[in-house]
Formats: C-alpha cells, sequence, structure tokens
C-alpha cells in the first residue's frame, strides 16, 4: 500500500500539482486518470522519486519515502518495477538481455536460473522465443510486453505504469490492460497505472484518481463513474458527443 | 535555469562523489569496462597513429630547416623530435583528438540514454547509474589513454626517423644517437601525469555533460559539443599547470 499526503510540487513559479493526498491498494490495478498534462508523470515520478515533491509525504507502507537516504531508496527501488510511456528498453540490447538486466545486476543466480527465470517472464506477457531480438525489431505493443516482463523479473511489490496502452490499438491495449491487472491480483502488488484512455478506465479501474488541474477531482472505482455527477468525470470519461449520446441513451432505458 | 561556473563545478564534484561509489555487482561493471577500454583503445589507435606520425616528421624536417647550416650538429634533430614528443606533443594532441572523438561519443552516449529515459529505467531498478555508467569510463580511459599517448610518442620518434633519414636529411646513425643523448626518465613520468590527468579530465567532463543533457536533439548536439570544448579548454590549462608544477 502507498499512502500520499497533500503533495504539492511547483516546477520555477509554476504549480504543477497542488496538495493531493490519496491512496494506492495492494493487489489492486490504482489508476491516475486525468487529460495530457495534467500532471499524472509527474505525480508517478514523485511516487517512485525520480523528482522530489516540493512538500507532502510519501508512505509505502510505514516508511516515510521522502525522509530515506539515497541507500535506503535504493533498497525500496528493488521493491519497485516501471514500465515507461516509451518502454525504455535498452536498444543494444536483446530482449533477453533488456529483462535479465536486473537479475545480471543484483542476483547471484547462475545462468541457467536466471535464463529459467527470463523465460518464465517472457511466457507470462505471451513472448516465449523473442529472447534475440533486438527492441527495433518488435511492435510497440511487444515492446511495452518486454518492459512488463522487465519490470516484473525481480518479483517487485509495486508496479508503475505510465500510459501503458499509449500508441497502441485498443485490442492490443486490451491485452495489456489485463495482463497487468492478471500480474496484479496473482503477486498482490500494488500497481499505480497512468491513463487517460477510457477503455482502462472501466475494465480494470479497481480504484480510480482524477486529476484535473494539479488537483484531485474525483475518487472512486469503475462501477461508480456512471453513478457519478461529477461533471469534470464525465466531461473526461465521455469526451466524445457521440459517447455522451450513448450514454444517455444507455441511462434513459435502464441498462447502466 | 541559468547555471553559472560555480554551480556547474559544485554540481561536478557531487556527480565524482556518487560516481565513486561502491559497484552494486563488481563483474558488471568488469564487464562494462573491458568494453569500453576497447571502443577507446582499438577505436582511436589509427587515429591517434597518424597524427603522431605526422607531427613527429614535421617537427624533424621543421628543426632541420631552423638548424639551416648553423654549428649545431645533424644529430640534434633527434633529440629534440624525442623530447617535444614525449613532454608535449604526445599526450597534448592525443588527448585533444581523443576530447573530439571520444569525448563526444560518451556525451552523445550518456545524453541519449538520458533522454529515452533509459537512466531512469535504472535508477528505478535500483542501479547507482552515475557509478555504473561512468566509473568504467573513467577506468577505461586511465589504463588506455596513458597506453595511446606513450604510443603516440614512439610513433612520433618514428615520424621523425622516417621524414629525415630516408630523405637524407640525416644518416640513421646520427638520428639514433639523437634519441639517445641526453635522456632524462623524468620525462617519460611526465608524459605519463598528464596522460593521466588529461584522460580523467576528458571522460569526466564529457559524461558530466552527457549525464544532465535535458531536451531533444538539437540539446544532445549542444552537450556533446560542449564536452569537446571544455574539455579541451581543461586540457589546454592542466597542461600549463603540470608543466608548471613538475618543473619547479
Ligand atoms: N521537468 C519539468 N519541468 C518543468 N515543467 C514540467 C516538467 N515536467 C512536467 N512539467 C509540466 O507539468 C505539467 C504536467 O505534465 P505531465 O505530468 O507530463 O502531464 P501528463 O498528465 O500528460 O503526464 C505540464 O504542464 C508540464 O509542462
Ligand atoms: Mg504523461
Amino acid at each position: 500500500m502507498i499512502r500520499i499526503e497533500n503533495i504539492r510540487k511547483s516546477f520555477d513559479e509554476v504549480e504543477v500539482l497542488k496538495g493531493i493526498s490519496t491512496t494506492f491498494h495492494k493487489g489492486k490495478t490504482n489508476l491516475i486518470i486525468g487529460r495530457s498534462g495534467a500532471g499524472k508523470t509527474v505525480l508517478l515520478k514523485l511516487l517512485v522519486g525520480l523528482l522530489t515533491p516540493t512538500s507532502g509525504n510519501i508512505w509505502y507502507g510505514d516508511v516515510n519515502f521522502c525522509n530515506l537516504s539515497k541507500e535506503e531508496v535504493r533498497a525500496i527501488r528493488m521493491e519497485v518495477g516501471m514500465l515507461f510511456q516509451g518502454s525504455a528498453l535498452f536498444d543494444s540490447m536483446t530482449v533477453e538481455e533488456n529483462i535479465r538486466f536486473p537479475l545480471d545486476m543484483f542476483t547471484n543466480r547462475t545462468a541457467k536460473e536466471k535464463l529459467d527465470r527470463v523465460n518464465y517472464c517472457l511466457d507470462r506477457v505471451a513472448l516465449n522465443g523473442s529472447n534475440d531480438k533486438y527492441p527495433s525489431e518488435v511492435s510497440g505493443g511487444m515492446q511495452k510486453r518486454v518492459g512488463i516482463a522487465r519490470s516484473i523479473v525481480l518479483e517487485p511489490k509495486y508496479l508503475f505504469c505510465d500510459e501503458p496502452n499509449s500508441g497502441l490499438d485498443p485490442k492490443t491495449s486490451i491485452v495489456i490492460d489485463e495482463l497487468i491487472r492478471s500480474i496484479t491480483v496473482e503477486h498482490q502488488i500494488t500497481t499505480v497505472i497512468n491513463t487517460h484512455d477510457m477503455n482502462s478506465v472501466m475494465e480494470i479501474g479497481d480504484n480510480i484518481a482524477l486529476l484535473y488541474n494539479g488537483e484531485l477531482a474525483w475518487e472512486g472505482n469503475k462501477n461508480e463513474v456512471f453513478e457519478s455527477d461529477n461533471d469534470l468525470l464525465q466531461d473526461f470519461i465521455f469526451a466524445s458527443p457521440f459517447l455522451k449520446r450513448l450514454r444517455n441513451a444507455a441511462v434513459k432505458n435502464g441498462s447502466i | 535555469m541559468n547555471f553559472n561556473f560555480l554551480q556547474h563545478f559544485g554540481r561536478y564534484i557531487l556527480f565524482m562523489r556518487t560516481v565513486f561509489s561502491r559497484p552494486e555487482k563488481l563483474s558488471m561493471y568488469y564487464k562494462e569496462t573491458m568494453r569500453q577500454m576497447n571502443d577507446i583503445g582499438i577505436g582511436s589507435l589509427t587515429i591517434v597513429v597518424l597524427i603522431s606520425l605526422s607531427i613527429g616528421a614535421v617537427t624533424a624536417v621543421q628543426f632541420a630547416y631552423q638548424l639551416g647550416s648553423s654549428l649545431v650538429p645533424r644529430y640534434y634533430i633527434g633529440y629534440v623530435v624525442r623530447d617535444i614528443t614525449i613532454i608535449e606533443l604526445a599526450p597534448m594532441l592525443t588527448c585533444l583528438v581523443l576530447a573530439g572523438k571520444v569525448g563526444s561519443n560518451m556525451a552523445a552516449e550518456i545524453g541519449g540514454m538520458r533522454q529515452k529515459e533509459h537512466i531512469d529505467a535504472m535508477e528505478i531498478m535500483g542501479v547507482n547509474t552515475a557509478a555504473y555508467l561512468i566509473l568504467p569510463k573513467i577506468i577505461a580511459a586511465l589504463f588506455v589513454i596513458p597506453m595511446l599517448v606513450s604510443i603516440s610518442a614512439f610513433v612520433g620518434i618514428l615520424g621523425g626517423y622516417l621524414s629525415s633519414v630516408p630523405t637524407g636529411l640525416m644518416t640513421g646513425e646520427e638520428y639514433i644517437l639523437g634519441i639517445r643523448s641526453f635522456f632524462d626518465p623524468y620525462n617519460i613520468f611526465m608524459m605519463f601525469v598528464k596522460g593521466t590527468v588529461f584522460a580523467f579530465v576528458l571522460t569526466t567532463v564529457s559524461c558530466y555533460q552527457g549525464y544532465f543533457v535535458k531536451g531533444g536533439s538539437i540539446e544532445l548536439g549542444q552537450a556533446s559539443t560542449r564536452a569537446v570544448v571544455y574539455s579541451d579548454i581543461l586540457i589546454l590549462l592542466f597542461d600549463y599547470l603540470i608543466a608548471v608544477v613538475l618543473t619547479m
């Protein structure tokens, strides 16, 4: 579980996050949603310590992440996996080498044990046999899956995903979403996902936080999305006139 | 943000403190160091040899011209070429060339990793990226660059021979006599001190430029240029300082 308290972040004079408090739960897919520029990536980077908050606290369980030394932060990071918006695969390494990198760096396992673990993770993301390909040789969706495999190879307790389905077609997006969700449940990971994809919201929104203008505009789960009368939320989820008509029709005939 | 010189200097010192910390896994650092040695050493050999050969050759011809028909014995040409290459030309020119070749390459490589979020990805895994990405480069450079400098000195002296003996400026015996006269091993020591200091300067300055790059491809190009320019300026400065200190 991760709890954040009154997080603020400014760049120079501009305040990007204006006091956010919320909780991300274990074994759940926690979504941070909002329009482009709402501050989702900044919040995620604060959570993993790539940025430091101007004020506020971040609790990993009982540990205040903001008061830790560099070494203590590194210790927590052993339990953290992150999927970057652009996948951030090391392009001079093969798929296998990418996934094996954390094992090489932090474990003393034998070559055989490492290969077994890599193959297990590749299998988990349905990419068995792609070991020797280079990141530039596989599609965007496959790069995301390699990214997921790499982020779970050390069995993290916390998983962060920055727009896991940006740039992917709707079908592939759903595959990625389902993958993240099943891994989360299976290993009881605290997963935080940034997204502006309404399919993800409706499919894997165990716990949703809507950011608007640097503030927390709404919190709830996917079932509460329809019942909410929060205008910002409705406007975000049902962005197009078409979806608005669809929603109104559905509400009228009582199907949701 | 507008950084002034002192802020850069402070950040550089802090950066160096993170670079020199205990490696997570020695074998990974070892592997990376070997790769870097190969890149710096083998990759730069041709250009270093070419330049050294030509400066040795030109020094000999020019000095012969200066002597003209004076009473200074001919074999002095060998002696002058030897000392000027060992003390000054080999370390300085080799490192200026390497700043252009290796330094810009390091800045671009690390800067690219920063921009493509590779560095962030490693940080999230718990890697001390400053140490893992930079330390192997520094160690490799401290081994390989002084070696390149000594090769450069040797080839420079050879260049002097090739430009003066076959062309009839002097006999082979005279040249050999020259390079064996008035030899002071302290000069070799100075050459290695210069080579080592320059190697440290050019790798750390270039890596620093790459590691803190922001923005896109234009900024990456600028960082790479700054790596070369600042390395060159600092090499010239340290060349002077070392000359003053070591000849006191
Ligand atoms: N390093 C930075 N320096 C200055 N401004 C930044 C920085 N990172 C993000 N911002 C600003 O913060 C706001 C939120 O950005 P971001 O979190 O990337 O949005 P998104 O919700 O699309 O991920 C943007 O207006 C952006 O310009
Ligand atoms: Mg973003």
